[in-house]
């Protein structure tokens, strides 16, 4: 802003074709390329997502299709453990974080009332990133040895043992890393510095909020993971020892460094989808969010504690009696912030006046499902118990139901409650609710059959199992090819929705109660979001 | 292996369904003598053959309950909110019910009570767990791609082998085998060796690994733990006298290309045929000591390494 009033008083008519220029957006693949308007970013970002959500579905249809039953009928193990590994890089670091930084460029600045973003080059640098990250990675398909196959968690000595594909691995994960901690930075300084006058940070939307705390947890914890895949990288080329025991390492270090990490990256994943949950159940419900400063305070404590219970994930490591009992109780003391969340998620909808438009399904489905996943958890905490969980199906389908019809449930929820704002379409109402009736009988046919097989003892990342594990096997996998060929409707609605439809109106949710500043803005909302200020009282 | 049961197929699970057809059926086959108790249902944690499994079965229903309950209340309060306070019937929303402090603190301090009240059980069997005192016989279990070695201390010292996935189960588990995995006897839960261990006698495992972290996991004895190179992991259990049998049990961290091919099989007898098996394991290696000139320890491992490794050389 202050460079284009510098040129308007050195070169008047420069500056009326620079306002030009930037009122629109630019022809062709330049407006992409160049992109430093927030919507055009969030839109590549989302669209991304959605690509990557489709090639990690592939990797999954091939997964299940193996296990459908027992005997190896499609690919060598070797095959299966390179899809188990791609598959989870791909949707944690190439659907789910891409999709709420996204919505995160879309919709903050329309929240706070800004007209961007406010490092937009760096914005576009974050983005263009990823393109290149995911081709790498997903090129080691073609290189002698094949793709990862040591887990997403690259637990040494196993990961070193992988191919031509380990350093692109490394340098993959690296670039990602970098995108994140750009992305997370813009989060911080627009919402810091961009909001609009007389927004104080507790008027701040939910979903703002939840996006503030997951950036700062994206800057804690991205550069550990690029520390520790480090020092695998010159564990493998330059002969240290960080985690070879033989030079005097210790492979479990890695266990701690990467679930320092891994821990938060769980929560980078889920706060935004609280903050939309917090955003669709109130409009809705057509009332007001229940206890509004407890759900930003419980947002907090989910954060900090996410930093003290990554020892969780390695009970069956050998740990000492003390931080057995340590991480056990910081992980039980998890489920207090987010039981006051679902509590109040409950109280929002309680003597309200519910209506059941798509977000709202979708929410309501993240509330009842994401609440399964978290009673899972808390007994997945129990150290004693663990030991019989851990490394199960049991944990495969604690973290699908957080995660499948937790965060992905909560991405589609927001993309129903705003696109009408981003393409100023409504969208056809039937299509997306046979979308979300079909994705959630079947995630349910996908994930629920898990806990039997875990709990029964089969477990997880092996691509056969003993007859035993057959029938919940083959439920399990006609869910999955359900789901996933139900998100082709998903695509369709997008698709007609981006194309034309029903004028939606500004405020979209005629009859309900949507509240924030991006519904003061007509639909679709203007290139630059607001180009003056708006008066929050 | 003649002996069936355990954690075994999927025949012998339809067949507990029906508590006479499986009478008859173990009468028929004669295997009611060393019928090991497998108590997995098919949907649920075994209740298994140790104190530790018993206790963690109690620690996750009890844990499974509360969320039950939990979930009857939170469900419920969702569910009737969905019927009863509809906007197409009507519903007016009360836009003035925004906060309330007190019943924040309410189901604030209720859930860490219910948490209190699920930890300090399993604050107990941890102790219990990591108590490796007075153990009775001591065994070195080491993890290797993809197999296990044994190697027993103490009044067994001296048997030492290799534990691999059996022939059978290795042969239809080839992609394209072309053989049915539902006529392999305990597909892929069976091995060449068992481990045989005494029934009520403290056993611990020192774990440790030759190249990448395994995990070394019965569920019957509520028995798990990391396998990592370069360091010793301890694991124990007392397999309750009168449950003699078969036990299986799988890798349990993802080691590589076989992680899903290195079956643990656990024999488990009485003290007195325990004692027997090991009087004839150290007979037969006594012949194998005469021919290996040296006749050291260390030799004998390498000799017996050889044959597990010729053994090995199945198509993989």
């Amino acid at each position: 802003m202050a460079n284009v009033h510098a040129s308007s008083t050195a070169h008047p008519s420069d500056h009326l074709e620079h306002l030009e220029h930037h009122d629109q957006p630019a022809a062709g693949i330049k407006r992409w390329l160049f992109a430093t308007n927030h919507k055009d970013i969030g839109t590549m970002y989302l669209v991304f997502s959605l690509i990557m959500f489709f090639i990690g579905g592939a990797m999954a249809m091939v997964i299940r299709a193996e296990l459908f039953k027992p005997g190896l009928q499609l690919i060598d193990p070797e095959r299966f453990n390179q899809m188990t590994t791609n598959h989870a890089l791909v949707m944690i670091f190439g659907a789910v974080m891409p999709a709420f930084v996204g919505l995160a460029n879309w919709m903050i600045p329309l929240q706070i009332g800004a007209p961007d973003m406010a490092l937009p080059r760096m914005n576009n640098f974050s983005f263009w990133i990823l393109p290149f990250a995911f081709t790498l990675l997903l090129s080691t398909f073609f290189v002698p040895g094949g793709m990862v196959a040591g887990g997403w968690t690259m637990y040494p000595p196993l990961v070193l043992q992988t191919g031509d594909s380990f350093p692109m691995l490394i340098f993959a994960i690296h670039m990602m890393g970098a995108s994140s901690i750009m992305g997370a930075i813009n989060v911080i300084v627009t919402i810091l510095n961009m909001r609009a006058p007389g927004m104080n940070l507790l008027k701040m939307p939910l979903f703002c909020w939840s996006w503030l705390i997951t950036a700062y947890l994206l800057i804690a914890v991205m550069p550990v993971l690029a520390g520790g895949v480090t020092m695998l990288l010159t564990d493998h080329y330059f002969n240290t020892s960080f985690f070879n025991a033989a030079g005097g390492g210790d492979p479990v270090m890695f266990e701690h460094i990467f679930w320092f990490f891994g821990h938060p990256e769980v929560y980078i994943m889920i706060l935004p989808a609280f903050g939309i949950i917090s955003e669709i159940l109130p409009t809705f419900s057509r009332k007001p969010l229940f206890g509004a400063t407890s759900m930003i305070y419980a947002i907090a404590s989910i954060a900090f504690l996410s930093f003290i219970v990554w020892g969780h994930h390695m009970f069956v490591d050998g740990m000492p009696l003390a931080a057995q009992m340590f991480y056990m109780m910081s992980t039980m003391l998890i489920a207090v912030p987010t039981g006051v969340k679902v509590f109040n998620w409950t109280a929002t909808m309680w003597r309200g006046s519910l209506s059941f438009e798509p977000p709202m399904l979708f929410a309501l489905a993240f509330l009842f499902m994401f609440t399964i996943g978290g009673f899972s958890g808390v007994m997945l905490a129990l150290v004693p118990a663990d030991f019989q969980y851990q490394n199960t199906y049991f944990v495969v389908a604690h973290f699908h139901y957080v995660l499948v019809p937790g965060a992905v449930f909560a991405i589609m929820g927001a993309v129903y409650y705003w696109i009408p704002k981003w393409t100023g379409h409504m969208y056809s109402m039937g299509l997306a609710k046979a979308h979300f009736w079909l994705s959630t009988i079947f995630v349910n046919l996908l994930f629920f059959p898990q806990h039997f097989l875990g709990l029964a003892g089969m477990p997880r990342r092996i691509p056969d199992y003993a007859v035993q594990f057959t029938d919940w096997n083959m439920v399990s996998s006609i869910g999955a090819f359900g789901f996933g060929l139900s998100q082709i409707l998903f695509v369709i609605v997008i698709i007609q929705c981006v194309r034309g439809g029903k004028k939606a109106s500004a405020v979209v949710w005629d009859g309900a109660l949507p509240t924030g500043l991006e519904w003061t803005l007509p639909s679709p909302a203007p290139y630059h979001s607001f180009t003056t200020a708006p008066d929050v009282k | 292996m003649t002996v069936t049961s355990g954690y075994d197929g999927r025949r012998a699970a339809r067949a507990r369904k029906f508590g006479f057809a499986r009478a008859l059926c173990l009468a028929a086959f004669g295997l009611a003598a060393r019928a090991g108790a497998n108590t997995s249902n098919g949907f649920n944690l075994p209740l298994g053959v140790t104190e530790i499994s018993r206790d963690i079965y109690g620690l996750h229903m009890e844990a499974f309950w509360i969320c039950v309950g939990i979930a009857a209340v939170v469900f419920g309060a969702m569910i009737y909110s969905l019927l009863k306070f509809r906007h197409s019937q009507g519903a007016v929303a009360d836009t003035t019910m925004s906060h309330s402090t007190q019943v924040e603190i309410i189901w604030t301090i209720i859930p860490a009570v219910i948490l209190i009240v699920m930890a300090i059980p399993a604050a107990k069997i941890i102790l219990k767990m990591e108590d490796t005192r007075n153990s009775e016989l001591s065994i070195r279990v080491t993890g290797y791609q993809w197999k296990w070695e044994y190697q027993y201390m103490d009044a067994a010292e001296g048997i030492d082998f290799f534990s691999t996935l059996a022939r059978d189960s290795n042969f239809a588990r080839q992609l394209h085998s072309g053989i049915d995995p539902n006529t392999v006897p305990n597909y892929l839960l069976e091995v060449d060796k068992p481990l045989v261990i005494p029934s009520g006698t403290k056993v611990r495992l020192l774990l440790t690994s030759q190249d990448v972290i395994h995990a070394w996991w019965v569920p019957d004895f509520g028995a798990k733990r990391s396998v990592v190179p370069g360091f010793v992991n301890e694991l124990w259990f007392r397999i309750d006298p009168g449950k003699e049998g078969i036990y299986r049990g799988q890798c349990a961290a993802l080691c590589g290309r076989d992680h899903g091919f290195m079956p643990i099989v656990v024999d488990v007898r009485t003290p007195d045929e325990f004692k027997k098996w090991v009087g004839e394991q150290k007979a037969a290696a006594k012949p194998a000591e005469a021919v290996a000139a040296a006749g050291s320890p260390a030799d004998d491992r390498i000799a017996d390494r050889s044959t597990a490794r010729s053994a090995q050389a199945l198509p993989n």
